[in-house]
């Protein structure tokens, strides 16, 4: 079948000869992809920053799709559906799946313990291959893959697996009261989608900070935010303090991760030579510019590595720091609510799509951030030609 | 725009009319208070495994173990066992903590000698990358051609410099 192959850092292909996935335990499902997108995080990836990301493997952890085969005890989904698929993998029974974190599963990642399992993000999280496929082994089907209603565009849904969870619990984590200004760093898919959900919490004042101003113009468009360019300020942080009547702001939301731009220490220890878990500039400015007693809301990703962090001022000033990867599964009944009344409109996010054969160019356009670029989504069905396997019965 | 900018050009103009933001507000939970923890378990589930394990997945490839975990996972992915010298180095990396510095950078040097092996395994194959097409340059040609041009006229530079000098100390031979 056709998969996308990462073949090392900067690389990848559209490879016709992956194997097809298989039932490997009774609770797993096939699902043919409809949809899969190419995420932020998967750049992390892509540019060789996460550690055990092993060559051959197939990326993807926001897809759609059909359940085309189903594990013998499978019983709350059935060949036909149409599913989303939450990025992590959660087995619904251990002691976090019982607190509804799924985004913190301890059935579903050997490798390691600090992350859960999510599709087609390296074997540290978990060595499972992704939906940047025409095929893809869901574990867990009957806790996870959520039924698309009748009335949703597809479109809509692939950006509920990960975008619009991740950013909405972004917001979430920040404790938003009704007049707070937020301040969100970040203006990829996420951050937008967290500077939307602000309103959603109550929000006064959301404001966005980016270094591309094509970005900043999305989500000043689509989330109503003040936008500004960090590349145009001579201190971000002194920037947010003078704007916030030099308090800080209520709540500052890490929208971007591993990858921030704008400080050369942070870049070369954490992106060029891998001594850290990625470069921590963007956490640096959410913790430094909230008012004290605030909260740091990080969604963005960071390697397992220990990264320099201001730990003093976190004290110092009395912060909290709120983290986690999204509980898509727990989310999504409200979320889809949201976008039945049409308050959140993620498919206005994607900006490209391309036929799973051109994953390579994906990749770079989302990379390079080519072609004004937000939220790129492959369209599996594109490639699909020949008749799936698995219809047998 | 500078840091010199003054307060008060800032006052929020919305003066707190939210009504054009769809939504504004709905989800707004004044209980929501991030410094006090939830707590949705029972004391019982504090113990350790006292859950109901889902049956385990046949462990018919060599799974990697954390060292901080007692077992396999119930369920496991199985995209690319560890193999050849890439593989030796994980399985080396995975005798260290996952708070530990050794695991880490071992794992991130079995990843670049695991490039190397995929060039090997392809030409083993018979395969020959496109580099080219990999590393998503048709993109680049589609919509960043000036740069392209640059970035192929310098690579072409340096390969016609490369090329020179090897053939003029083969001369010298
Ligand atoms: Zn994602
Ligand atoms: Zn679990």
């Amino acid at each position: 079948m056709l998969a996308m192959n990462f073949r090392g850092p900067f690389r990848v292909r559209a490879d016709h000869n992956q194997p097809y996935p298989e039932i490997e335990h009774p609770e797993d499902a096939i699902v043919r992809v409809l949809r899969s997108c190419i995420c932020g995080s998967d750049l992390h990836l892509y540019h060789g920053l996460v550690p055990d990301t092993r060559v051959g493997s197939t990326f993807g952890h926001e897809f759609i799709g059909e359940i085309v085969e189903v594990g013998s005890s499978i019983q709350n989904v059935k060949v036909g559906d149409k599913v989303m698929v939450p990025f992590n993998i959660a087995c619904g029974k251990c002691a976090f799946c019982k607190q509804e974190l799924y985004g913190n599963c301890h059935e579903a990642n050997s490798q390691a313990t600090a992350v859960g399992g999510i599709f087609g993000y390296s074997h540290t999280a978990g060595g499972y291959n992704g939906g940047q496929a025409e095929y893809v082994r869901v574990p867990y089907a009957d806790v996870g893959p959520t039924v698309i209603p009748d009335w949703m565009d597809l479109d809509d849904a692939v950006m509920l697996t990960d975008v619009v969870p991740t950013g909405y619990q972004a917001a979430q984590m920040g404790g938003i009261q009704p007049g707070d200004t937020v301040v969100v760093f970040g203006a990829g898919p996420v951050g937008i989608m967290a500077a939307k959900c602000c309103w959603l919490f109550g929000a006064g004042r959301v404001i966005v900070i980016d270094q591309y101003d094509y970005r900043l113009e999305f989500a000043r468009d689509y989330a109503d935010a003040e936008v500004y360019n960090f590349k145009e300020l001579e201190d971000p942080v002194v920037f947010i303090k003078k704007t916030t009547d030099s308090l800080g702001a209520d709540v500052c939301i890490d929208a971007v991760g591993a990858e921030a731009a704008g400080d050369t220490m942070n870049t070369l220890l954490g992106r060029k030579l891998l001594l850290q878990g990625g470069s921590t500039t963007a956490l640096h400015w959410a913790i430094n510019s909230v008012k004290k007693g605030g909260i740091v809301s990080i969604v963005g990703v960071y390697g397992p590595i220990d990264a320099l962090v201001p730990i003093g001022n976190v004290l110092n000033k009395g912060i909290t720091i709120r983290a986690n990867q999204a509980s898509v599964k727990k989310l999504l009944p409200r979320l889809i609510e949201h976008v039945k009344n049409g308050i959140i409109d993620p498919k206005q996010l994607i900006t490209h799509r391309i036929p799973l054969e051109e994953v390579a160019e994906g990749y770079h356009i989302m990379s390079t951030k080519l072609d004004n670029c937000i939220k790129l989504s492959s369209h599996t069905a594109f490639s699909i030609k020949k008749k799936y396997k698995f219809l047998r019965n | 725009m500078t840091d010199e900018t003054n307060p008060e050009d800032f006052v929020n103009k919305r003066g707190g009319d939210y009504s054009h933001i769809k939504g504004w507000g709905i989800d707004a939970d004044p209980k929501n208070d991030p410094t006090y923890p939830m707590k949705k378990r029972t004391d019982e589930e504090i113990k350790g495994y006292t859950w109901e394990r889902p049956p385990q997945q046949p462990v018919n490839i060599e799974v990697l173990k954390s060292v901080e975990r007692p077992n396999i996972t119930a369920v496991f992915g199985t995209a690319m066992p560890p193999k050849g010298l890439s593989g030796a180095i994980r399985r080396f990396a995975f005798k260290y903590s996952e708070s530990s510095y050794a695991r880490w950078m071992q794992l991130v040097l079995a990843d670049r000698i695991g490039v190397v092996e995929g060039y090997i395994d392809d030409f083993s194959k018979g395969y020959i990358p496109n580099v080219f097409v990999e590393r998503g340059w048709i993109a680049e040609w589609k919509y960043n051609r000036k740069n392209f041009i640059l970035k192929a006229a310098l690579t072409a530079t340096v390969a016609t410099a490369g090329i020179l000098l090897l053939t003029k100390g083969k001369k010298k031979d």
